[in-house]
């Protein structure tokens, strides 16, 4: 057995114009009869549908290549139109224009003499050798040439030449026919061509008029037999169809030797036809339509575009083994985990050779079957298909009950089994829009039943994935290369520090944090049995807590303890809890409230766990354990910590009810008295304008002034409801809680539950549109006091007056607008992004070069630190380093 | 300690001395940076321990080869663009000002574009200029473009085809303006004659006719009787522990740096064509970097200044600075296969087919067209296992 592990590697494309005799050359029939299927339903020969041009329906053979159609088969064959008259190609109308525009009709030269010839071809070089846009020398030379009167080699007259979009020329404004263009353009001298722009390895100006048009193959352009037993074609053969007719009337025409103005005619008609055949949204030419009345798809179509071949199949590719679902949480898995509904994996396999060491497992595994379960009905993997190779030819055996013990006696070395999923095979998982690397990481399969795909809820954030619905995609890799590689760089928790910013994006969210703050905020106690409970759901702990008596003789644990036994013992860290509101301080003993986190050794001594501790995006412990620990510990503490928030938050309870936003009565009415004020000073505001007292702002009409006051005055309004209300809510509040903690919400959304909604904004501006002077009929014209330009002075757990509510919509709209205009926007500039620096690559000497070797960066980001690895933007983490070192004394 | 005190610099050259002697990599900014936490932690007779530490935690922090920087870069930028405002006007800093930022900022900011859609500019001043409020309006006055509608009401006597003009005695002395130089100014005006009639100033257009009398008031209007092109309104502000500085709707960096009493190290602007014309490639490259990061930090989004110096660097290599996109450095790809996957697709194939170009297919899209290995990252490594051979 030979392995041929050595594929064929394109080394280079090159481009090209196809010259008629390459074309005649390389085509398989000329192509003479505009029908394609006799009555018969039978290709008629030397009609678009010749077998020789190769064939569609599976089965039949190419009468070119004898393969037969499909994957492997025959790719199909060229052929060609002899055009009985020449015609302009519309891609090159630019370029025919500007060499009929440089040269000599007469001698074919350009019309400049020798000397500044030769001026241009040195400048050419020089362009080439400093890598240089070239088109600048043609565009120098037609300039030059536009005072040229005569030509000053022959002494013919220049013409002025036009082009009559789209593709009729004009010398002093008469037409020349395709026939004249091409007659002309045979004359330029191959010596002239370089500074025409024009490579002649590659192409010859004459060869932009067509006198032979190529065929495609029939494979490039299948008809599809419709349900009815209609045959309905491409509409690149609709084309054609059209372009052989006219090109047949043409031919007879001239042939019978009509008169000249129908011969034109007909001639203006094929020009009409290859030019929308090659492109049918040239502008300047109604689009050729199909009969139904849609715009026909050809040649340039088909390539342009987001749905065109470039970026929908080329640059894009459809894969096999992949599959999609909704997903769902499960916090019981480990963050590196995904887990794949039974379903699925029976339809995903992954192959596996067989060889002499594992044939009489790969055996046992065909003997099962394609649906194998235990004996109590829990699944295990089966083998869907077995491959084999006879005399180079590879067939796919299913396996089924009757055949699979035969197979399993059959296997040989060498074949391939393609075994469904189990446990531990490694998967990517990916959710649109993948934004970037982390949208789409390597997870180990758990399978599980049901229909959904489940994950931790630590890997939510990386995704940014939600379960009101999100359904995400899942790739079983086929290769041991590619397995290996997911293995050591796609694993989730080789990627919870993020490239951006060089900070933890996988950690805690919500409950988790919610979680772990109630249990270690203050001294909390908690019973023994709670203690047990919440430290049962924590696998692979540290270290256990110390369990203390009151003075009841109860036992109990603190809650910091209970943090403690999932923090590595030689974790020793200091920083301030996202609920400290104080300045920065140097000792975090200093602390107020004592919140601000100390870890000795493992231990937390003081402060509370929150988001700045443990959340996606700003978990300092997280980003601490990756930096000391590796990735492995920091996957197993998210994993715990996870737990532990969620045992926590159950065993405590935890909920938010309409009444937590209930605040007292005299509350309500200081905000109440405060937004009146506030009210009032708009009016008396608005009665200075009005009075022409007010003083406008440098630069700022009296209006603007005026608004830009008013704005101030009802911001502090909602500023001053909400200190109000967040003095009656404090942290025995649960939605307090969240969003001090930064769990979810933030003291905005409180304040505006309990107190005052605040000012609407459209545009940055209070609210102004709607009828003459005033914006709802409820006001009165010119009126612009604070509710009627869309103040909302009433709280969301008041409610909102039909105006205020209709303002508030407004808002609300504006927002939604704005999201839909911005996802597009963004997405544009990251692809633009993307296309400008996809090449760049850092070289084993930290310079960052582009693929053709230019030199970005002499050394990568000034430093060549990775982002990823730095600290906190910083090549080298000195804080540590001086702890080390005074450690060390 | 014998050696309590020694300086920044004497720290510096024992740290380069040593780092020479062990051979190590370690760049000038780490190396500063170095330095002066020894000063400040007074570790003097550690430096080389600090050295030995410093230089492990550098080469276990620095990037790996063939990282694929580029992509991650464009990812860092642009991943957070979902995430960032659209509201094109916010206030920063002074509140009379607009200013675009966010998203369409950063957008005009990769776009190149020729002028910002807010132009800006900070203007610093210097000595005097900085502490007197006199010489700083004199400043500002000088600047700020004052059209004839600032400072003047036009009448148009339709009947006798003339336009008078009333001029407020009270804003050109504010903004130091003399009647005599108005009245030069519309004389040099062309076919249009200037009196003086009852304190106003009586224009006559030489050929009488009720269309010339609309366009002339028109002109007159925009008429510029001083200042500096393009900025419309300036704005003063004492700044604490600064002095004035002069605030401006309006850029224009050539004229500006010109005039006595500007700061011209630190008066800044936002249009960075501006300053890659007046100060060079360098400071257009150094503005991007910074005029991106402030973006993006202004909207609360960490992103490494790394990734935003690529993005400064490729925009500007070649000397110009160049747009994100098909205008710029993307259309200036070698590679045909490239270029037509991004944009204009049918034009540069048949570019390429006239030029006989070649693609000789080392970029990335280019190689996931044909179905190859990208030859970045891990694709970038060949190696072969030895294995049978018959």
């Amino acid at each position: 057995m030979v392995e041929t592990g050595v594929t064929k590697k394109i080394g280079r494309i090159e481009f090209g114009v196809l010259s008629p005799a390459e074309i005649r050359k390389m085509s398989a029939t000329k192509v003479i009869t505009a029908d394609t299927y006799d009555d018969d339903g039978f290709p008629i020969p030397m009609g678009l549908m010749d077998p020789r041009l190769g064939v569609i329906e599976p089965g039949l053979r190419c009468k070119t290549c004898g393969l037969r159609a499909g994957k492997d088969g025959c790719p199909g064959h060229f052929g060609h139109i002899d055009l009985a008259m020449p015609v302009i190609h519309v891609g090159f109308v630019k370029e025919i224009r500007d060499c009929l525009r440089a040269t000599c009709r007469n001698c074919g030269r350009i019309l400049l003499p020798d000397e500044r010839i030769e001026y241009y071809k040195r400048l050419r070089e020089e362009y080439i050798k400093e890598k240089k846009d070239t088109s600048y020398i043609l565009k120098a030379i037609i300039n030059e040439v536009k005072d040229v009167e005569k030509c000053p080699r022959c002494g013919r007259e220049v013409g002025k030449i036009e082009l009559d979009k789209p593709t009729t020329f004009r010398e002093n404004g008469k037409k020349l026919t395709p026939a004249e263009v091409r007659e002309w353009l045979e004359k330029i001298p191959d010596e002239d061509l370089p500074l025409l722009d024009i490579e002649r390895k590659a192409a010859r100006p004459e060869w932009f008029v067509l006198t032979v048009l190529p065929v495609p193959p029939v494979t490039v352009r299948p008809s599809v037999t419709l349900e009815t037993g209609e045959r309905s074609e491409d509409d690149l053969t609709h084309k054609l169809v059209d372009i052989i007719r006219i090109n047949q009337r043409l031919q007879e025409n001239r042939d019978a030797g009509a008169p000249q103005l129908i011969v034109e005619d007909l001639w203006e008609l094929l020009q009409y036809h290859v030019t929308t055949y090659l492109d049918n949204q040239t502008s300047g030419i109604p689009p050729a339509r199909h009969r139904s009345g849609r715009p026909l798809k050809t040649l340039a179509q088909r390539l342009k575009g987001k749905e065109g071949r470039f970026r929908s199949n080329l640059s894009g590719k459809r894969v096999n083994f992949s599959a999609r679902t909704v997903i769902s949480p499960d916090p019981n898995l480990s963050i590196n985990e995904v887990g794949v509904p039974i379903d699925m994996a029976r339809e995903l396999t992954v192959p596996i050779k067989v060889t002499e060491h594992n044939i009489e497992w790969c055996r046992m595994m065909v003997r099962r079957g394609s649906n194998p379960t235990t004996e109590r009905g829990e699944y295990i993997p089966g083998v869907n298909y077995v491959i084999r190779e006879r005399g180079g030819i590879k067939q796919r055996i299913k396996v089924t009950e009757k055949n699979k013990n035969d197979l399993a006696e059959k296997l040989e070395e060498g074949m391939i089994i393609e075994r469904q999923l189990m446990d531990g095979d490694i998967v990517l998982f990916n959710r649109q829009p993948s934004l970037h690397r982390m949208s789409m990481m390597g997870h180990k399969v758990r399978i599980v039943p049901f229909k959904t795909f489940r994950f931790n809820l630590a890997v939510c954030p990386p995704y940014n994935a939600d379960f009101d619905g999100d359904e995400m995609n899942l790739h079983v890799l086929q290769g041991e290369e590619a397995r290996a590689e997911a293995e050591i760089l796609l694993k989730v928790q080789e990627h919870i520090l993020s490239p951006r910013f060089g900070g933890p994006i996988i950690g805690a969210i919500h409950d988790h944090i919610s979680g772990c703050f109630l249990l270690t905020y203050g001294d909390r106690k908690i019973s023994l049995d709670d203690a047990t409970r919440i430290l049962s759901n924590v696998p692979d702990k540290e270290k256990l807590p110390k369990i203390h008596t009151d003075e009841n003789g109860k036992k109990f644990v603190y809650g910091k303890d209970i943090f403690s036994t999932i923090l590595p013992k030689d974790l020793t860290i200091s920083f301030p809890a996202k609920i400290c509101s104080h300045p920065p301080l140097d000792d975090p003993k200093e602390c107020p409230t004592k919140t601000c986190v100390i870890i000795e050794k493992g231990v937390l001594k003081q402060g509370v766990i929150d988001e700045n501790a443990i959340g996606a995006f700003k978990g300092i412990i997280i980003d601490r354990i990756v930096r000391q620990k590796g990735v492995d510990a920091a996957r197993k503490f998210i994993d715990q910590v996870t737990r532990l928030g969620i045992a926590a938050i159950t065993t405590f309870g935890f909920t938010v009810g309409i009444d937590e936003e209930d605040i007292p009565v005299e509350a309500q009415r200081k905000i109440e008295e405060g937004i009146e004020k506030a009210k009032e000073k708009i009016n008396q505001l608005i009665e200075i304008y009005k009075r022409g007292e007010l003083e406008p702002l440098p630069g700022r009409s009296l209006e603007e002034t005026l608004e830009m006051e008013i704005m101030r005055v009802t911001g502090k309004a909602r500023d001053m409801a909400g200190e109000i209300a967040s003095k009656y809510l404090g942290l025995n509040n649960s939605s307090v809680i969240m969003a001090r903690s930064g769990a979810r919400g933030s003291m905005l959304n409180l304040s505006q539950m309990a107190g005052c909604v605040g000012q609407q904004a459209v545009r940055g501006e209070r609210i102004h549109r709607g009828y003459r002077g005033r914006t709802l009929p409820h006001f009165k014209e010119g009126d612009i006091g604070a509710e009627a330009k869309g103040f909302v002075s009433s709280s969301y757990k008041k409610g909102l007056s039909p105006t205020e509510y209709f303002f508030h919509s407004m808002g609300g709209r504006e927002g939604l607008v704005d999201t839909a205009v911005r996802t597009s926007r963004s997405g544009y500039m990251q692809r633009r992004l993307i296309n400008a620096l996809e090449n760049l690559k850092v070289e084993e000497d930290i310079s960052v070069r582009d693929t053709d070797g230019a030199i970005i960066q002499f050394v990568y980001g000034e430093d060549g630190i990775d982002p990823t690895k730095s600290a906190r933007g910083k090549a080298v983490d000195f804080d540590k380093i001086v702890t080390e070192i005074k450690g060390g004394k | 300690m014998a050696k309590s005190t020694l300086s920044k610099e004497d720290v510096l050259k024992k740290i380069a001395k040593y780092v020479k002697k062990k051979k190590y990599f370690l760049p000038p900014g780490v190396q500063e940076e170095m330095a002066e936490w020894i000063v400040k932690e007074k570790l003097f007779d550690k430096i080389e321990e600090f050295v030995d530490k410093t230089f492990e935690q550098y080469r276990r922090n620095m990037i790996e080869p063939a990282e694929a920087c580029g992509i991650v870069a464009a990812q860092s930028i642009g991943e957070p663009g979902t995430q960032m405002t659209m509201r094109t006007f916010h206030y920063a800093g002074v509140a009379e000002i607009n200013v675009t930022l966010g998203l369409p900022r950063l957008i005009e900011i990769v776009d190149a574009r020729s002028t910002p859609s807010t132009p800006m500019m900070t203007i610093y001043l210097e000595g005097a200029y900085r502490v007197n409020a006199e010489m700083a309006q004199k400043i500002a006055n000088k600047i700020e473009m004052t059209r004839l509608q600032d400072i003047a009401d036009l009448r148009l006597d339709i009947e006798n085809i003339v336009i008078y003009v009333d001029i407020d005695e009270k804003s050109i002395t504010r903004r130091d303006i003399k009647r005599e130089d108005i009245i030069d100014k519309i004389k040099k005006i062309k076919k249009v004659k200037v009196e003086e009639e009852d304190g106003s100033l009586k224009v006559i257009p030489e050929e009488p006719s009720y269309k010339g009398l609309l366009i002339l008031a028109e002109n007159l209007k925009k008429l510029k009787i001083k200042g500096i092109d393009g900025i419309e309104r300036v704005i003063i502000r004492n700044e604490p522990g600064e002095g004035y500085v002069i605030y401006t709707e309006g850029s224009n960096l050539e004229e500006v740096l010109q005039i006595e009493g500007v700061d011209s190290r630190r008066t800044r602007t936002n249009d960075i064509q501006s300053v890659a014309r007046v100060l060079g490639i360098e400071a257009a490259r150094n503005m991007i970097i910074e005029e991106a990061h402030n973006t993006l930090m202004e909207q609360g989004l960490h992103v490494d200044i790394r990734h935003i110096m690529l993005v400064a660097d490729i925009m500007t290599v070649d000397g110009t600075v160049r747009a994100i996109g098909r205008h710029g450095v993307s259309g200036e790809k070698s590679s045909v296969l490239s270029r037509a996957a991004f944009e204009i697709t049918v034009n540069h194939l048949l570019r390429a087919a006239r030029k006989g170009e070649v693609d000789e297919l080392k970029g990335v899209a280019e190689n996931i067209i044909v179905g190859q290995p990208i030859t970045v990252g891990t694709g970038a490594i060949k190696l072969a296992m030895g294995g049978r051979r018959k």
